[in-house]
């Protein structure tokens, strides 16, 4: 397989080779269960699981008693949302989230709707962010919890993290937080943010997949959780079953190489971002969406009008791995939920393409992106029936399409 | 997901990709779909009016690399065929000819209705004559 241009970061990373050299010897010469209290065998994998759980809880300022270990972000926040939701569904049935989080918070809310709950889904503003003002709006005397993500993994917008952490605090509501794209990205301080769960997963920041992690406070609140897996009592009792020990060797590399790096990776890859837009940002018609004063540094979502995403895709993707909001391959036709919350028509959402860069991507990398995206865009323009009406100045809008 | 040889080529060297002057009578234009379904087809004819037989097709496409491939296809099937040979054209022909997985499907139905409309604005065109 030749070199791929790997502009898909937010979807997965590699794991940097010092992870995976640090994760190794936990397959075969130290395999041990770490639950296994009474031979050395399993002392070593304890050893190993609780300095990982140091270097995750360094990276993040929190206690490591605090960490929960589990299978990745969905599971993280599966237990989140339906472990507060059982612990507390005597004090209120009512949960506040947002229409720009991932399927793993938005289902699991749905689901928890069929077993009683009242979900309540924020709008988000043309930047992606929600109104404050809103959500305090929509407390009521039952909710027992806010769910906002930290930053979107479509469009890298940031939320205002601290204020909403201000708003649980005043009502005295737990605040849950995915902070999938944001751990190891930028600085995320839980505890600073007044957020009282967080959901994070090792494969997004260099580390291996099939782990992750939940951050449960432990002081002022307590929070507890109704464990979604039972078995052997592991993880003090909120997620039972064996640990996945190299995985977690893996991730507490990945965050101990996150902390130290995190700032020089952010400085050259936004750096790197900003030459994508600038250069395709020449272009004709093409829009940026998101929020460039609050947003991660390795993102940017864009829309090149008049031509389909997964199509420009298609001229390129044997080259370069890269994302779109058009989602011509599901069944339903929709476009992005993400782009479209934001106040996208769908045609603009359909002609999206995400950069996500990452710790491996290189100069030479982003020149050729620009190049084969430029490419694209002209080749997919000059097959496009609705760019040559938009050329001829046909106002688009006068057409009698035909939906189907 | 993988495409099939056959819709790479068609995406990577698509045939007959172009504009008629849509006011000509022997000229029929079929455009379906829509920009917010991620899909717009055109597709045009042109008709040899003593024969019936369509003498050339050109298409320009708003789609992904299958709505692409299909309609490249469609007006390869075209030329040379009467109006009435051409109304034949199922889009399970296409799905076959292509490989279309399930998903893609719709990018078949859509180039055959493209084909039918094509035809009616040009019956249209010759009954108003």
């Amino acid at each position: 397989m030749k070199k791929l241009v790997y502009l898909d970061n937010n979807a997965t990373t590699p794991c940097d080779p010092r992870v995976v050299e640090a994760l190794v010897p936990y397959f075969y010469e130290k395999f041990g269960n770490a639950a296994s209290r009474n031979h050395p065998a399993g002392w070593v994998a304890e050893e190993a699981v609780d300095y990982a759980r140091e270097q995750i809880a360094d990276l993040i300022n929190v206690d490591p008693k605090e960490i929960i270990f589990t299978s990745g972000a969905t599971e993280s926040d599966n237990l989140a949302l339906k472990g507060v939701y059982e612990m507390y569904k005597s004090k209120g049935n009512h949960i506040i989230t947002v229409k720009t989080e991932h399927k793993a918070v938005l289902d699991t809310c749905q689901k928890l709707e069929t077993q009683g709950a009242e979900i309540t889904y924020l709008d988000v503003d043309g930047n992606g962010r929600i109104d404050l003002e809103k959500l305090e709006a929509a407390i009521k005397p039952s909710t027992i919890l806010i769910s906002v993500m930290w930053a979107n993994n479509e469009t890298g917008v940031i939320q205002d993290v601290k204020a909403i952490g201000d708003i649980c605090a005043k009502h005295g509501i737990l605040f849950m937080s995915d902070a999938t794209q944001a751990v190891g990205k930028i600085p995320t301080f839980p505890k600073e943010m007044g957020i009282h769960l967080m959901a994070f997963t090792a494969h997004k920041m260099y580390g291996p997949k099939g782990v992750g992690a939940l951050y449960v406070c432990r002081k002022n609140p307590r929070v507890k959780v109704t464990a979604q897996m039972d078995g052997g009592g592991h993880e003090r009792g909120m997620r039972s079953g064996t640990l996945n020990v190299p995985g977690i060797v893996g991730f507490g590399k990945a965050a101990q190489l996150a902390k130290a790096e995190m700032a020089t990776d952010a400085e050259r890859l936004s750096k790197l971002r900003d030459r994508i837009e600038s250069e395709l940002g020449q272009m004709e018609e093409v829009y940026f969406n998101g929020y460039k004063e609050s947003r991660m540094p390795h993102v940017t979502n864009l829309s090149f009008k008049h031509v389909e995403g997964e199509g420009l895709m298609m001229t390129f993707n044997q080259d370069m791995a890269l994302s779109s909001g058009s989602a011509c391959t599901s069944a339903s036709l929709e476009p992005s939920y993400v782009l479209v919350a934001l106040g996208l028509g769908d045609e603009l959402a359909h002609s999206s393409l995400r950069f996500s860069l990452g710790r491996f991507t290189t100069d030479e990398d982003i020149d050729l992106a620009i190049n084969w995206v430029r490419n694209g865009v002209n080749h997919m323009r000059n097959l496009s029936p609705i760019w040559e009406m938009y050329k001829e100045g046909i106002d688009l809008n006068s057409v009698q399409w035909s939906p189907h | 997901m993988a495409y099939s040889e056959k819709v790479l080529d068609h995406f990577q060297n698509p045939k007959n990709v172009g504009t008629m002057d849509k006011s000509k009578p022997n000229v029929g234009t079929g455009l379906v779909g829509a920009p917010e379904c991620g899909d717009v087809m055109r597709l045009q004819i042109e008709v040899d009016e003593s024969t019936q037989k369509i003498i050339d097709a050109k298409f320009k496409t708003f789609g992904c690399g299958s709505a692409i491939a299909s309609s490249s296809l469609a007006t390869e099937w075209l030329k040379g065929k009467s109006i009435d040979e051409a109304l034949t054209i199922d889009n399970m022909d296409i799905v076959e000819e292509l490989a279309l997985p399930p998903v893609k499907i719709h990018c078949s139905v859509l180039a055959e209705d493209a084909i039918k409309a094509a035809i009616k604005d040009y019956q249209t065109k010759s009954a108003n004559k």
